[in-house]
């Protein structure tokens, strides 16, 4: 078993390739010179990420207010649910591990339950469930509540309602970790109870912090099933880049996907490296 | 105003649903004092430490310290500092800034705290460590920053949980005669628990023997030693002989035993019931090749060596004697006569009747 | 004691997150569509009790054989997944060493850590009639016209099989991880082959993993969306389209609902077999991924 055989090795081999070559066509037809992202090559350009869109017909991404309104729109749903995920999770780890009280253990089940529930579900039920509050609501109100009605403050809803079981899952692995004893001997040498959570308990949780959170904004802004339910006229990434690939799309998307993936690496490098740093 | 005690627990009861923890346990500190509280695990030293922390609140009774009484008073108002088991130095801070942390929790400005920080290292033999991490640190150091985070505090008294327990051998003997002059030289309270009664012997000016929720027995580790005051005591404050027998005649606090095999032992203490248990400590047990050496003493009997514990100084035999049921332990002084001896030689085994303490079982 | 009623009072806000996040996104939503589900419409914007949407599903034979061809090639795709990432994270755990080992598991983690849309683009452009394949089978003379690889069956249990690696190796080299060399060691040395070893103590060792790998990469195939329709096109019919297109397209709710709480139905009791099968709960599978 520790030899292991040539076969097997080529294995791995061909497992790796079939693993990288989406992403690497993809990467590289960014750069073709033609107006479709599919072979022959017609020679190296940038036009896919800066151009005007004289040369290849469409102005790249980078310029073209279409994907810069998406880009924006991913942003406007990633940034609050990385937020609340990580608010929301750390109150839900410390729940977790730190209180007591009876129905502890149902509760602990109910906070996994939304990771076997397919994100469609999740999309629809938030949707169907939101419109009848908000046509409740408006009657009752007179008044329009639109955040309730499809669009990024549902998609928000919709994505926390699944994003916040990682966290809090992430946040209490750190959690149940921590040394109590480190708490009652800074409250032993006179701190308050905020600041002993302020000065111990928090810094220990802070690599769990920034990593529920990086974790959240990544899974936020590659979410597709769950979004596509609630979505309104304003599109994130990820629905933007469906509906051009539905309609065969340029390779200005292919641009789209690489900076995607270099913001990505870049996120994942850094979750790397503070995670080390802390060991 | 100077109070004649630091710490004063009074009757104090902790329970945890229906059982008792500290079962009406009172006594008091004098300052300057170390204080060791010796039980086996479970006996509820830790519940009194944490009680005198802060960490708990006795379900009855008072705990004062100077005088005042602490009940109410969170842990971190308290003028008590704890040294922890885990000795839990705060792994995110540098050493420096674990020993200012008290300080700053008090205000005092960043440089002052420093500063002191800086001082208390240097008192405690750890000059120039305050920029290190505290990871970077060995058992030892680890070990004075910690009670150097509580003494920059001075506080009134400082209590330390078994805190030589994650140490190896070798290291926590170094220790313990490292904590005693620690103690010394800063003059303050110690209050000290373990479960090593060689830890409270060499370092406690008293100790408080514990035992299911109970104080057995407080004194100077010679009384406790030489005259237990129970069963409990005799047989977990050092190394001794323990036999079962009956109580015959009594007179004067002079009473002999008769073990079950019928042999008969003379000893010392008050007895009121028949079923008695006799402790004799392995270093009061006269050894001789000759019976008329012993000749002197009221309890002599013949046995034969079946094992020889050697052990440098602490070495011992363990004698099979005609009616005792177990082996007689006897210290064999490395330095004597007898420092030689093989198993399976015969040999006379004797003690005083001082020397062997009665209780009822 | 003054302390009780600050402390329930410290419970209660600690836990009201919890219970609105689970209250108000959760069990509220899905009551909503369970009773949504049963309702029909009688008249325009009336609606009464009834199975109607249920038995809609049942007669409609696009509706149900769309159910079964979700649930059969979820199946198939978990079991092509659990046979194709067994070697490598064999490999990962077992055999790579160190640098190596850590190199290998991150190569692997890289691909998932980008959109699935991203990924599917890039078979898209790979297998479609004037992609890379195709392309290159004509220039080396393998084919003499276009050929399309997109579209069909083998393309989307392809990107299934491929976006469910990541979720079956990880779990599988967590409990490969665990195994005790010398446990194999004694294997080999008792006289076991290669195969019996692998079969009698390496697989049985890895159990938890696999039923955690095949839970979670059958619970993604069954919801997934994006790869069915993208990489069958037409021929893809995926299950969770059906509920979309009655949600968004047809706008008829109590049906979309209906197929949402049949699907829900599905990756439960798949997940619910998969644990009572191997007897392991569903907090320690989890723990495992």
């Amino acid at each position: 078993m520790n030899r292991p055989s040539l076969s097997w090795k080529l294995y791995i081999a061909a497992f790796y390739i079939f693993l990288f070559a989406p992403l690497l066509v993809v990467a590289i037809f960014a750069f073709n010179a033609s107006p479709f992202p599919s072979p022959p090559w017609r020679g190296f350009t940038l036009e896919w990420f800066t151009g005007t869109g004289t040369a290849v017909g469409k102005p790249g991404v980078l310029v073209d207010p279409i994907w810069l309104d998406t880009i924006a729109n991913s942003f406007k749903v990633a940034i609050p649910v990385a937020l609340l995920a990580v608010l929301i999770g750390t109150v839900n780890a410390w729940v977790l591990e730190r209180a007591e009280f009876p129905g502890k253990t149902f509760l602990s089940m109910m906070m996994l339950w939304p990771l076997v529930i397919p994100g469609v579900v999740l999309g629809i039920s938030i949707l169907a469930f939101f419109s009848r509050v908000a046509n409740g609501l408006e009657e009752w109100l007179q008044t329009d509540l639109d955040f309730l009605r499809p669009g990024l403050s549902l998609v928000v809803l919709g994505q926390l309602s699944f994003i916040l079981t990682i966290s809090t899952l992430i946040i209490a692995a750190r959690l149940r970790k921590f040394d109590r004893s480190l708490e009652e001997a800074a409250f032993d040498l006179g701190a308050s109870r905020v600041r002993v959570l302020r000065t111990i308990t928090l810094p220990f949780l802070r690599p769990a912090l920034i990593g529920a959170g990086l974790v959240a904004l990544l899974m936020s802004f590659e979410n597709f099933n769950t979004t596509l339910m609630l979505v309104g006229s304003e599109a994130p990434l990820p629905i933007t880049m469906y509906g051009q690939m539905r309609e065969g799309a340029s390779p200005a998307i292919n641009a789209v996907s690489l900076l995607l993936m270099l913001g990505v690496g870049g996120i994942a490098s850094v979750f790397a490296l503070t995670s080390k740093a802390e060991r | 105003m100077a109070h004649s005690t630091d710490l004063d627990l009074v009757n104090v009861i902790k329970r945890f649903g229906s059982h008792a923890a500290v079962n009406d346990v009172s006594f008091s500190v004098a300052p300057g004092e170390f204080f060791s509280i010796l039980g086996p695990s479970g006996c509820g030293k830790t519940t009194l430490m944490r009680m005198i922390a802060g960490f708990e609140n006795p379900t009855s009774g008072d705990i004062r310290i100077r005088g005042k009484s602490m009940i109410g008073v969170p842990a971190n108002k308290r003028p008590v500092n704890m040294v922890f088991q885990s000795l839990a130095l705060f792994p995110m801070m540098s050493v420096g800034e674990n020993v200012a942390y008290g300080l700053t929790c008090r205000d005092v400005s960043r440089a002052e705290a420093e500063e002191r920080a800086s001082r208390m290292l240097e008192r405690v033999g750890l000059k120039g460590f305050g920029e290190r991490r505290v990871t970077a640190l060995s058992g030892g150091q680890r070990q004075r920053v910690a009670i150097a985070r509580c003494l920059v505090l001075e506080p009134t008294l400082v209590l330390l949980d078994e805190p030589l327990g994650a140490l190896d051998l070798k290291l926590r003997e170094h220790m313990k005669i490292e904590l005693k002059q620690l103690q010394s030289t800063f003059n303050t309270t110690f209050a000290y628990i373990t479960h090593d009664q060689s830890e409270a012997l060499v370092m406690s000016d008293r100790i408080a023997v514990m035992n299911q929720g109970k104080f057995e027995q407080v004194g100077s580790p010679r009384e406790l030693y030489h005259n237990p005051a129970t069963p409990f005591v005799a047989s977990f404050v050092g190394e001794t002989n323990k036999w079962q027998g009956e109580a015959a005649a009594a007179a004067n606090g002079a009473i002999s035993v008769r073990l079950p095999s019928g042999t008969v032992v003379q000893g010392q203490g008050k007895v009121a019931d028949k079923a008695s248990l006799a402790f004799v400590r392995p270093e009061a047990v006269a050894l001789a090749q000759d019976a008329s050496v012993l000749s002197s003493l009221p309890n002599r009997f013949e046995g034969r060596v079946s094992a020889v514990l050697f052990d440098g100084a602490n070495s011992s035999l363990l004698i099979d004697t005609a009616g005792f049921d177990q082996p007689v332990r006897a210290v064999l002084p490395q330095a004597g006569p007898l420092a030689g001896i093989q198993v399976g030689a015969p040999i006379h085994v004797g003690w005083t009747a001082d020397a062997m303490k009665v209780f009822a079982a | 004691m003054s302390q009780k009623p600050a402390r329930s009072l410290t419970l209660f806000l600690l836990l009201a997150p919890a219970v609105l996040w689970l209250g108000l996104l959760i069990v509220l939503p899905h009551v909503e569509i369970l009773v949504l589900s049963f309702s029909e419409r009688v008249a325009p914007r009336v609606y009464a009790f009834g199975f109607g949407n249920y038995l809609e599903f049942f007669t409609e034979p696009l509706y149900w054989r769309t159910f079964a061809r979700t649930a059969i090639m979820s199946i198939i795709v978990t079991a092509l997944t659990l046979v194709l990432a067994f070697p490598i994270a064999l490999y990962i755990a077992r055999v790579a060493q160190g640098r190596l080992k850590a190199m290998l598991l991150l190569l692997c983690l890289l691909p998932f850590w980008v959109s699935e849309l991203v990924r599917t683009l890039g078979w898209m452009i790979l297998l479609r009639e004037t992609g890379i394949i195709s392309y290159t089978l004509r220039a080396i003379g393998l084919a003499d016209q276009p050929v399309e690889l997109l579209y069909n069956d083998g393309a989307v249990i392809l990107g299934l099989v491929y976006g469910g690696l990541l979720f079956m190796i990880v779990p599988l080299a967590n409990a490969l991880e665990s195994l005790e060399p010398s446990v194999v060691e004694a294997g080999f040395d008792l006289g076991g082959s290669r195969w019996t070893v692998l079969r009698r103590i390496v697989i049985p060792h890895a159990m938890p993993g696999i039923v955690a790998g095949s839970i979670i990469v059958f619970m993604l195939t069954v919801g997934n969306f994006a790869t069915p329709v993208l990489l069958g096109g037409k021929n893809g019919l995926w299950f969770t389209e059906q509920i979309y297109a009655q949600f968004i397209t047809r706008f008829n709710w109590p049906q979309g609902a209906a197929f949402g709480m049949l699907l829900l139905m599905l990756s439960s009791a798949i997940v619910w077999a998969g644990l009572r099968l191997t007897g392991q709960s569903l907090g320690t599978t989890l723990k495992q991924a």
